[in-house]
């Protein structure tokens, strides 16, 4: 006779602390309320310290008048205007040095990285021995270095480098260009001091010259790993319908290249504008150093760090979002 | 729920420890923050560490300078040793925020007292008794040939971003109508080394500092001071606003360096002067100064004989003052408006009383 399999009870609901439809919305439910406790206890503290400090949030200073000049600005700028222009106008001046900084820090790297692949050999070991030595030496550093042993060291006055329509010194560069009334004017000496409608301070020029060297070189490593991507056989094949070394690269290798290469330039690119806080290293005056003045000022340290973390923040976001935009555009379509 | 029940008491046990965090209140007789030194057995004062005359780090790594002994004399009467002090080298911008977060006790740092500096609605600062009455000045090469402030017209001028300095060249340039660019830098450092660099034509700051500099310069002689003085700057002790009691102790650590010296009581001459006032019962005002009768060490929270223990280690204003920026030292600058009250000068001590 079979035996009878051992009969089974009928199942009996699992009590509710062992249920699998209960239980894991029970340990997010509990982690969620330690996480927003926590959160609540830190936030209340810092409310209770800063009440206690007699520093609880508050933005009226945003509309005193700020009392100190820049040295240069885009936006106008003096010491009757309020805080917030101030800040604006330092915004302004970080903007700038990021949007140069970023043309020309792409030029400058794809152009290094390009030539990693050149059949001259010295302009190789060129590429190689830039991207090594300035990737392995502080940004900081670097700065101080351009405005201090390098620019300041410009002769200045009449001394000063002088080509056709340009002129170098040590107060920095001056172009010849438009001035008012559409005449054409070319740099001048007046009363010891050069004067061009179009005029380049120093400060300005060590922050560029140093964040262009600096993201150059990792922008050349990007550059050169999205060309290493590109199977070997590419260039082969272009080579053999006879296209030159530089067609080559430019029609058959970097749009393929681009695919690995923009999601690591979103990553410099976003460097950049943060390392462009080192400004005030050099005296010029960017949203940081005008903020670090306004702090001092004021004595609003809470707030006027929050602006900075969300200038730089936006910023950054900003920069990620085009890029992504732009990674979208160069991405393979598949359909 | 029994399991719940149970846990009750430890949920409130804890409770009660987090409403214990909320940080206390100064109400107390004890200064928090004297309390919190005596335990820590050293003082921490926050000094610039790069000016000569004022906070100066010398070769074999000591400190010497005006600031650094108001550090020494309110580590001598809380501490009863001028030694026990641990230094922080600030830069303008980070000295306010090192104050108010507690990183150091004390900012004895050339620091200019100001209505916004002080008030709670600003820095949020205490000030203690000016150790120094300066004034901003400007300091050009002598090749340049500029000696007013209206031939600075178009030129680059070389100051030190957060402090009054930089606000005064504004408000000075902007009231004789004369166009500049200022250029600012973070540190001292490097606003004289861009200054040096030739990139600006002069710099600015107080008076006192750029004499103070100019003595580090290759060639002093090059640099001159112009005659104008833009602004007035009390360079003032500082402590956070919120302890009271602990900003009365440094105010009188510094004020017996003021009193000592109109007492003519000198680092030589103060253990004599207690033999003296011990021996000599009529002797009322100097045996209180010193603390052989009355309490007033006791009052502030400190030892009796904190008077003698700060003259003895640092000297009265006077000394120090002649070997740091005075005569004694390199910088030789004037006493000025830096004289006793009783010679015409604003060192004037309230009584010890």
């Amino acid at each position: 006779m079979p035996s009878t399999p051992p009969s089974i009870a009928p199942a009996a609901a699992p009590p509710w602390w062992r249920d699998r439809r209960v239980v894991p919305w029970l340990v997010q439910a509990a982690v969620g309320l330690v996480v927003l406790v926590a959160v609540a206890f830190l936030l209340g503290n810092l409310v209770r310290n800063l009440t206690a400090a007699g520093l609880l949030l508050t933005w009226r200073w945003l509309g005193q008048p700020a009392g100190f000049d820049l040295a240069e600005t885009i936006l106008p700028f003096d010491a009757g205007m309020p805080y917030w222009r101030g800040l604006l106008a330092g915004l302004a001046n970080t903007l700038r040095a990021v949007l140069c900084g970023l043309v020309g820090a792409t030029a400058l790297g794809t152009l290094a990285g390009m030539a990693a692949f050149s059949s001259n050999g010295l302009l190789r070991g060129l590429a190689r021995v830039y991207v090594e030595v300035v990737r392995n030496i502080p940004l900081l550093l670097q700065l101080v270095f351009w405005y201090f042993v390098v620019f300041l060291t410009l002769p200045n006055g009449a001394a000063a480098f002088q080509l056709p329509g340009v002129v170098l010194a040590k107060s920095g560069l001056y172009v010849a260009g438009l001035a008012e009334g559409l005449r054409w004017q070319l740099p001048s000496l007046v009363n010891g001091v050069w004067q061009s409608p179009i005029r380049l301070s120093v400060e300005f020029a060590a922050l560029l010259t140093g964040l262009i060297i600096y993201s150059g070189a990792f922008i050349a490593e990007v550059v050169r790993g999205g060309i290493s991507a590109v199977p070997k056989g590419q260039w082969e094949a272009a080579s053999s319908l006879g296209l030159s070394w530089f067609t080559t690269l430019r029609q058959v290798v970097l749009p393929q290249a681009l695919r690995v290469i923009v999601p690591g330039l979103n990553t410099q690119y976003i460097s950049l504008a943060k390392n462009s806080s080192l400004a005030v290293a050099v005296g010029y005056s960017d949203l940081y150093s005008v903020a670090e003045t306004t702090l001092n000022q004021t004595g609003r340290a809470v707030e006027v760090y929050l602006i900075l973390l969300g200038a730089y923040l936006g910023l950054d976001l900003l920069i990620s979002a085009l890029m992504n935009a732009l990674n979208r555009l160069v991405q393979i379509k598949e359909r | 729920m029994r399991h719940l029940a149970r846990l009750l008491p430890l949920t409130l046990l804890l409770g009660s420890v987090l409403v214990g965090c909320a940080p206390e209140g100064g109400s107390g007789v004890q200064s928090a923050k004297l309390s919190a030194v005596q335990a820590r057995g050293k003082l921490i004062c926050g000094v610039d560490g790069k000016l000569p005359g004022f906070s100066f780090v010398g070769p074999d790594g000591t400190y010497s300078g005006l600031d650094v002994d108001v550090c020494k004399a309110v580590a001598a009467a809380v501490l009863g040793d001028p030694n026990k002090v641990e230094y922080r080298d600030l830069n303008s911008s980070e000295r306010f925020a090192a104050l108010a977060s507690g990183e150091i006790d004390l900012l004895s740092r050339n620091t200019t007292m100001t209505l916004s500096r002080d008030a709670a609605g600003g820095n949020g600062l205490s000030f203690g008794p000016t150790t120094f009455f300066d004034g901003q000045g400007v300091m050009t090469t002598k090749a340049s040939g500029i000696t007013t402030l209206k031939a600075l017209a178009g030129k680059p001028i070389c100051v030190e971003s957060g402090t009054t300095t930089e606000l005064n060249l504004a408000d000075r340039m902007r009231e004789l109508n004369v166009a500049y660019t200022p250029l600012k830098f973070q540190t001292g450092d490097q606003t004289y080394a861009a200054y040096l660099g030739g990139r600006c034509v002069a710099v600015t700051s107080d008076r006192s500092q750029l004499a103070a500099k100019r003595t580090s310069f290759p060639k002093p002689d090059d640099h001159v001071l112009l005659p104008d003085v833009m602004s007035k700057e009390p360079l003032t002790p500082a402590t956070v606003n919120s302890d009271p009691l602990w900003s009365d102790v440094v105010r009188w650590s510094v004020n017996t360096l003021f009193q000592a010296e109109e007492l003519g009581i000198t680092q030589a001459n103060v253990a004599a002067k207690v033999a003296e006032a011990k021996a000599n019962p009529k002797l009322a005002d100097l045996r209180r100064f010193l603390g052989v009768e009355g309490d007033f060490g006791k009052q502030l929270g400190l030892p009796a004989d904190f008077v003698p223990k700060v003259v003895g280690a640092v000297g009265n204003y006077g000394e120090i003052f002649d070997r740091s920026v005075g005569p004694k030292s390199p910088l030789k600058l004037d006493r000025g408006v830096n004289r006793q009250w009783k010679e015409g000068g604003l060192i004037y001590s309230p009584p010890f009383r």
